[in-house]
Order: structure tokens, then sequence, then C-alpha cells
């Protein structure tokens, strides 16, 4: 892991976490948006959960209508440049592009995305009117990207939009668990208060809904609430050693990396487990925080892993190393002191090889083994069914089996990404309308 | 080895590349760094009684992300004194003997054509070019194009310049004309050993909407200039085909217009020019430009077996037809390659929004579009929008056996006469009802 230093400045921390999609500049977005096809009934726009009209939008910008490409982008995906920064791209509109089909590289439509909607939020841009206050008032728990994509539709439909949320700041997971080097804080700020400003709802920031007579409160002054809360803490798999101190679950590790760059204290000799995107990401941060030696195990062979290969790709290309077919045991101690991990083989049917096991010496672990669901909170509201994985169960508008409610994102799908929060979160807001004003479906 | 060597009208140069009187032959400098880099002649700055310029001069048309496409100026001849080019040009030909210089002139009276001639000649110029094209600012003043466009004018001031002239007389045609071989035979008739064309086509570039006025902007304002580059290859190209299959113009021709690599300098060599002229590519790129264009020739020579220039002259020209002399059984359809494909659609919408709804789209199966055989009419259309090369190539249908055309069909009296005549090409493709365009998406 040479090749990062372990950071001691806000410009080292910047260095190291460099953006993979850097903005564009005028020139690069004429160029890049020159090369587009303008496909008919586009793969891109197919391949985008929001449905962006993305040749439209290249458009636009190639011919210097960049704040109509805004609009373009913001009409389907009101989180446009933390989109464009932080979607999977290679598997939605860039792996979709045709251009894939010809072995030429892909249309950069991520950055151009972000080009034009960094564009207006920078000039901010009044990009949209709002509807006729129309009376009805809807209540958001949560300012993740599914509550105010949510509060964004219902404010320009004319109803009055309360977000609260338990944290100080909106974007949810955007600024508390996305990859440094896919966006920064600062640009996620931008766009929250751009969003805020254009639509006009209001945050109600550190406040938590977490008790029955909240929920009422909520209830009686409301027409209608919105679930947007997210997922939980890291999943506990009820491993000897898990409470140790240097033992980490991987999103509350990233939080507060998230929050403390530099000053967080980072291990010499890192363990991962899991094998999803998070486990991916835990393990390059490490890596760029300038760990000795960070190691992935994972329980299966690599091609049973839940991360894009792409993610895999990044962390290996900065050094990270993979172990497959590796199940853990035991966190090892030594007067309290965390030494190591003990771990037993796996054939890829995921059984124990016997007489395999092997331990491996660490000085800080990270358990990625996914996020639990809010249970506890969804057991303070009345018949709030829930599906077998605990998510929120909703019917095509996204209203729940309670009436008053609808949920999107994380917390009703169990985990996606942000554009497919985004995306959801309209419809739902779409569907408190149908409810709220009775319009027919 | 190739011999790209010319003798063009008895102006003998090592290759057909010529710069053409513009901005690049404004100096004996520029003309000696072209010649040094490798091209064969060089036709000089418009020479005359030198004129005042104004800034800016120039426009371009972009298209996309390529810049120059279409070339606007509306600058004038020579804002030098002529005494200075006259130097000029004899140190050229001292280091340059074999390379081709001809002056380029532009004057009023008799007096005045038979001096310059004079001077120039005395100075070494092994021909001359009488600009009668250029579209602004000169022909005001009853110059350039004012001349191109009256032939009467035209053959009048070519034969005073062959009163003087002792070297080969080009005449330099404007395209700003109906039928520009009136002006061809003309020059012919006036006693001129040879026609160039065409110079800069009349033309408004581009209009700034946000300050109202148009390209290139002389202190918010403007006028029309000459269009040249890429963009008027096709104007060019014609012309000179209407040019070189007259039969009354038989003397040789030098081929300006869109000239940029190899491959146009070709384009207009098989269609009759001997030699051809070169400046926008040059003003975009620099004099460089000239290895791809020699290295590009040699080859194109080697694998058709061209030994000279002169064996490739007008060898595209006897199947340029009139269009009612063309065969009207040739049938071709479009085939999709389904191998090379990538899906854009870009021939589906083509095809159903601007010409005959004959391609279509296997819904849920593939992206891959197919071809209605019995709608296409092989217009070629599809084939020209793919982005990929050969993935679709228009194949054959008929037998070939039988010809015929419209001229036949005429002494036949087969061809369609009245508005709904049975006998029209149309009658029997499919076209949809119109409302069935409202049920379709996008
Ligand atoms: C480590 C990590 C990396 C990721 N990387 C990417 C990526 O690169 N690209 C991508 O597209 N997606 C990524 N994701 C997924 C993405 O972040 C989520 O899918 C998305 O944020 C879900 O949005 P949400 O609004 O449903 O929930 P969240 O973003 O979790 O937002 C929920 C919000 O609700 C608040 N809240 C919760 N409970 C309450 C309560 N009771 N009262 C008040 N407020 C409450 C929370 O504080 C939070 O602000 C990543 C996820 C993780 C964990
Ligand atoms: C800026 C500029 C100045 C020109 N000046 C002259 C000129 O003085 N005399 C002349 O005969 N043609 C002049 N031309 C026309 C060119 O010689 C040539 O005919 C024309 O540009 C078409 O060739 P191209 O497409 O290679 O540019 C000029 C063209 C340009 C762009
Ligand atoms: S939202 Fe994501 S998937 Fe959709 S166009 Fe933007 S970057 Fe692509």
């Amino acid at each position: 892991m040479s090749e990062f230093v372990r950071p001691k400045s806000k410009e080292e921390f910047a260095l190291n976490f460099a953006q993979i999609k850097p903005p564009m500049n005028d020139t690069e977005a004429f160029y890049e948006s020159s090369r587009c096809l303008f496909c008919y009934d586009a793969p891109c726009v197919n391949a985008c959960p929001t449905e962006i009209d993305i040749p439209l939008f290249i458009r636009q910008i190639n011919t210097k209508n960049t704040e109509g490409a805004a609009k373009t982008i913001y009409e389907s995906n009101y989180l446009g440049n933390t989109c464009g920064k932080v979607c999977p791209t290679e598997v939605l509109c860039e792996g979709a592009c045709v251009f894939n089909n010809q072995n030429v590289k892909p249309i950069e439509i991520g950055r151009l995305q972000s080009f034009a909607s960094s564009n207006a939020i920078m000039g901010n841009k009044k990009l949209f009117e709002l509807g006729n206050p129309n009376g009805k008032k809807v209540a958001i728990i949560g300012a993740g990207p599914a509550g105010v994509s949510c509060a964004c539709e219902l404010s320009r439909e004319g109803f009055e939009v309360d977000i609260y949320e338990a944290k100080s700041q909106s974007s949810g997971l955007v600024m508390h668990g996305v990859a440094p080097y896919k966006i920064t804080n600062e640009v996620v700020m931008h766009e929250m208060s751009y969003l805020e400003k254009q639509f006009g709802y209001k945050v109600i920031y550190n406040n938590i809904i977490d008790s029955r007579d909240k929920i009422k409160a909520l209830e009686n002054n409301y027409d209608a609430i919105f679930l947007g809360v997210g997922l939980g803490k890291t999943n506990r798999i009820g491993l000897n050693g898990e409470n140790l101190e240097n033992v980490f679950g991987a999103v509350e590790f990233i939080e507060k990396l998230k929050l403390q760059h530099e000053e967080v204290t980072i291990g010499k000799k890192v363990i991962v487990l899991g094998g999803g995107n998070t486990a991916m990401d835990v393990a390059s941060e490490c890596a760029r925080m300038g760990s000795d030696s960070v190691k992935l195990f994972y329980r299966g062979d690599k091609t049973k892993m839940s991360a894009y290969e792409f993610e895999y790709d990044l962390a290996k290309g900065v050094g990270v190393k993979g172990v497959f077919n590796a199940v853990p045991l035991e966190i090892l101690e030594e007067g309290g002191i965390l030494k190591g991990v003990r771990f037993a083989n796996t054939t890829n049917k995921s059984k124990k090889v016997p007489e395999s096991e092997f331990t491996e010496e660490c000085d800080m672990v990270i358990m990625a083994t996914g996020q639990s669901k809010m249970v506890n909170f969804f057991s303070l509201i009345n018949n709030l069914e829930l599906d077998k994985k605990n998510r929120i169960k909703v019917n095509d508008r996204f209203q729940t089996t309670n009436e008053k409610y609808f949920a999107a994102g994380d917390a009703m799908n169990g985990g996606v990404e942000v554009v497919n929060a985004v995306a959801e979160a309209k419809m739902a807001a779409q569907g408190i309308k149908k409810y709220l004003l009775k319009v027919k479906a | 080895m190739d011999d790209l060597s010319i003798n063009f009208a008895g102006i003998k140069a090592p290759n057909p590349f010529w710069l053409a009187s513009a901005p690049p032959t404004n100096s004996g400098y520029q003309v000696m760094k072209a010649f040094d880099q490798g091209w064969g002649g060089a036709v000089w700055k418009t020479l005359g009684v030198p004129v005042i310029n104004v800034s800016s001069r120039y426009g371009g048309l972009n298209y996309r992300d390529t810049r120059m496409m279409g070339f606007n100026n509306i600058e004038l001849i020579t804002d030098r004194p002529l005494k200075d080019n006259l130097k000029e040009i004899e140190e050229v030909k001292k280091y340059f003997p074999d390379h081709a210089v001809i002056a380029s002139l532009m004057v009023e009276s008799r007096e005045e054509w038979h001096q310059i001639v004079r001077d120039v000649e005395n100075a070494g110029a092994d021909g001359l070019e009488l600009n009668f094209g250029c579209p602004h600012g000169m022909c005001e003043r009853g110059m350039g194009s004012a001349v191109g466009q009256e032939p009467e004018v035209l053959k009048t001031i070519v034969s005073w310049v062959k009163e003087v002239a002792k070297t080969p007389v080009i005449v330099k045609l404007t395209p700003n004309i109906t039928d520009i071989t009136e002006p061809g035979l003309a020059a012919v008739e006036g006693g001129g050993d040879a026609i160039s064309l065409i110079n800069t086509i009349q033309s408004l570039v581009g209009v700034d909407i946000d300050n109202f006025v148009s390209y290139p902007n002389v202190g918010g304002e403007s006028t029309n200039g000459g269009y040249c580059g890429p963009a008027v290859k096709p104007i060019a190209l014609n012309m000179l085909k209407n040019c070189a299959q007259h039969s009354g113009i038989n003397i040789p021709i030098s081929g300006i217009g869109g000239i940029e690599n190899w491959k146009d300098a070709v384009e207009h060599i098989l269609l009759g020019a001997s030699s051809v002229q070169v400046c926008t590519a040059v003003m975009h790129y620099g004099f460089g430009i000239i290895r791809e264009m020699t290295s590009g020739l040699e080859r194109y020579m080697d694998n058709k077996g061209f030994n000279t220039i002169n064996d490739m002259v007008g060898k595209a020209l006897p199947n340029i037809k009139t269009w009612e002399n063309l065969n009207l059984n040739h049938k071709v359809t479009a085939n999709i390659n389904a191998d090379k494909c990538i899906e854009c659609q870009l021939c589906y919408t083509a095809c159903e929004d601007g010409a005959h709804q004959a391609i279509g789209l296997q819904k849920d199966v593939s992206r891959v579009p197919y071809v209605i055989e019995e709608n296409c009419v092989g217009c070629n259309l599809c084939s020209l929008v793919c982005p990929v090369e050969g993935c679709i190539t228009m194949e054959r249908k008929d037998d070939g056996k039988e010809v015929v055309t419209w001229s036949d069909k005429t002494i036949k009296g087969t061809a369609p006469e009245t508005f709904n005549d049975e006998r029209a090409g149309g009658i029997g493709h499919y076209v949809p009802e119109p409302k069935d365009a409202l049920n379709k998406n996008r």
C-alpha cells in the first residue's frame, strides 16, 4: 500500500481521495457531448432508474444550452449532480451506451450530467415554478435521497412539506456513507441547499422521530407521512470478539471517516469482512488512509461477491488484497487487545474445509456484513407491515399498509443505490398526490 | 516510384499540389517555407492596387466539435505594395527554379493589366492567374466576380492580357453564377490557356445571436463574404465536372475548393483537374499537411497502377451522366449486418421518419433493426446515418439484364404524364395510413 501515505492535512486527504469523476470544464464537456450518437429509444435512458432523457441533455450541452440540460436532468432526477458522481454508471447508463458494442469508450454520461447540474447549482439557476399551495401538508421522516426527492416533487405539486431529520445535515448516506473519492461533502451540501432554496420545503434537523408520541404528533399535524429512513447499523454476526475495541461496523466506520477525514485513526493491518460494495468501499478507504496492509476476506469465491466487478477492481487498484473462500470463526484478543482473526477455508458450496483453520494477524477489523433494518422504528407505526426481509411493504403507489404512510428508498427496497431511492420517492410523491387530492389513477 | 510532376498548360511543377492565392501566399517567406515542406506550386496572393483590410475578417462554420467545416472571409486582394511582392517573387524563383510560382492579378484598365503582367513576368513568374472571382469588396468596384459574372467583359480582359503575356494565362472563375460553363467558354474564347475554379462562394457565415450582428464582427457591424473550406467541395466538384465535360472547354483546369487531404485532391483530379489548389486547409493546419497529401496520393497511384497524374485526370467523367440517362431498373436494398450493428437504431428512426418506413424493430427480442425489403426503395439513407463502417450495405437486387432510362421512356411514351398516372414510380410502394402515426410512441 506504499502508494498512499497516511494523510495528515486536508490537502493530503484530498489528494489520497482524489475524485474519480472530477468535474468537466467547458471544453471537455463540449468535446464529449459531440460524440453522442443520439440513439433512437436510447439504451442509456432505459438503463437509468430515473429515466433521464440523456441524449436530449447531451445535445443541450453541445448546443450551449447548459441550463436547459440541467432542467432536463432535474425534471427526472432531483439529485442530478450527486447521481452523476455516485451512480454506478458502469452498470447503468454508461454500461448501456451502444459504443460498448464497438469497443469504443462509452460517453461519460455521469460526468456530463454533473457538468450541467453543477452549473445550475453554482449559478443558483431557478429551473422550476412551484405549484399553487393546495392546502395539504406532508411530513417526511429522513432527509436522505428518498426524503429529499419526495420533498422536491411534493413542493412542485403545491404541498407544504416538512422533513424531520435525525442528523444535522441532509442527504443521508450520501454525506455519511458514499466513498469520499466519489463525491466531496462540499458538493453534496451545495446540491442540498440548492434544492431547499429551489423548492422551499423545510428541514427540521437534529430531530429524530423515535417515540409513539412523536409519531402521533405527526399524524395529527400532517395529511400524509413519507418514510425515507433508510437502513440501520451494521449487522452483527455473533462472532466472539465482535465488541472489542478496533472492531468496527463498516457503515459506522465510514460515517466517522466521512465526517472526520484525516483525523480518523486507522490500523496498520486491516481486515475487512464481506463481499458487497460496502466492503469494497471500506477496504479502498483504509488503503487510501495509508494502512500498511488491507485484506478483504470473503466466505465464498470471487464470483459470488455481490459487489460490482468495477468496485472490486477499484479496491484492487489501490492495493487491497482479496482472500476468498475464508469464513471468520472468531476475533482474537490478548489482554483485551485485538490480535487477529481466525478463519477456516470453505468450499465453493460455502462448507467449511476440515482442518483448514488459519489465523491472520491484524490491529483493526471492519465488518461489512450488511445493514440492519429499522424494525424498532417501524413498530412505532400502527399497521405498518413488513415483508420477510423486514422491508416496508408498499403497493404500486408506494403506499404502505397504513394508508397515511408512504415509503421508498433503502427502507423499502432493502438497500440499492441513490438513484433508485430518488426514482421511487418521486413516484411515491405522485402516489401521495393521488391519495390526498383524490386524483384518479 | 510514381511521377507526381505535372506540366499544367506549360507550367511545370514537381507535384500537383499548389497553394491557392490567399493569405498563405501573402509573402515570399510563406511561399518559400511551403516549397521547402513539399508544395509543388503557389499562386501568389492577388496583386493589384493594394487595399486596406478590416478587422476582424474571418468567420467559421463549426459542426459539433469539428471546427471550420466552412470558412468565410471578407478580405480583399493584397495590401502590400507591388514592388515588395515583385522582389520576393524574384527571390523565391532563385531558390526554387523548378517550382511553380503563379502571379494572381486583379486590376482595372487595359494599361494596368499590361503593366502588371510585364512586371510579374520580369520578376520571374511562371504563369498568371486572373482573379475574376472575389465575391466581396472588389466586385463593387467593377473587379473580381463582377467580371467573372459577365462573360463578355471577362473575354475582353483575357484578350488584353494575352496581348502581352509570355507565360500561360489561367482564368480563375467565380462560382457565384448559374452556369459556370459560360465564363469558362468566355475564357477559352478570350485566349486563356487554362481555367481554375472555384473562388469563394458569396456567403454569410452566421449570426451572433446575442448582439444581433453577423460574423465576422467589425465593430458591431458586418458584411457578406466568401465561403470556402471542406463544406464547399461538393459545389466545386460539380462546377469542375460541368467545365470538364463541356466540349468547348478544352483547356487544362486547376481544381480548387475544399481540398484538405489526398482523397479530396484525387476526387478533383478524377473529375478533370490537372493541378489542385488549397487555401483553407493550410490556414487551418499549416503547410505540414502536404506530407499526408503526397504520401496518400502516391499510395493511391501505386494501388491503382497510375504512373503519372495525367493517367488519372478525368477518369470519373465518363461515368457521370445526366439524370435521364440513369438506369431506372437498377435496384438495391439495404442490408444490416447484425454482427456489426451496435444497436443505436438511428437507421430505424431515419427511415421511419425521413424515408420509407422500411426498417422495423424486433420489439422485446433484440435491438438490432431489420429491413422490410419490399418497402425499401434503396435510397441509402440508413447506410449514411449508420455510425459503423460497413454495417449497412446496399445489395443489388435486379438481374442487370435490361437497362431502362427516363429518356427511353419518354421516347417510347411510357413515362408518367398525368397527375394520377398509373405508371408513377411510387405506385405499389407501401405507405402506412395517416392515422397509424398517432399510436406510435416517441
Ligand atoms: C457505505 C455505503 C456506500 C454507498 N455507496 C453508494 C454509491 O457509491 N452510489 C450509490 O448510488 N449508492 C451508494 N450507497 C447506497 C445509498 O447511499 C443508499 O441507497 C441511499 O442513500 C438510500 O437513500 P435513503 O434516502 O433511502 O436512505 P438514507 O440515505 O439512509 O437516508 C435516511 C435518512 O433518514 C434519517 N433517519 C433515519 N431514521 C430517522 C428517524 N427515526 N427520524 C429522523 N430521521 C431519521 C437518517 O439520518 C438519514 O439522513 C452506499 C451505501 C453505503 C452504506
Ligand atoms: C482569407 C482568404 C483570402 C482569399 N484571397 C484570395 C485572393 O486574393 N485571390 C484569389 O484568387 N482567391 C482568394 N481566395 C480564395 C482561395 O484562393 C480559394 O479559391 C478558396 O478559398 C477555395 O479553396 P479552399 O476551399 O481550399 O479554401 C481567398 C480565400 C480566403 C479564405
Ligand atoms: S442518474 Fe445515474 S444512471 Fe441515470 S443517467 Fe445519471 S448517472 Fe446515469
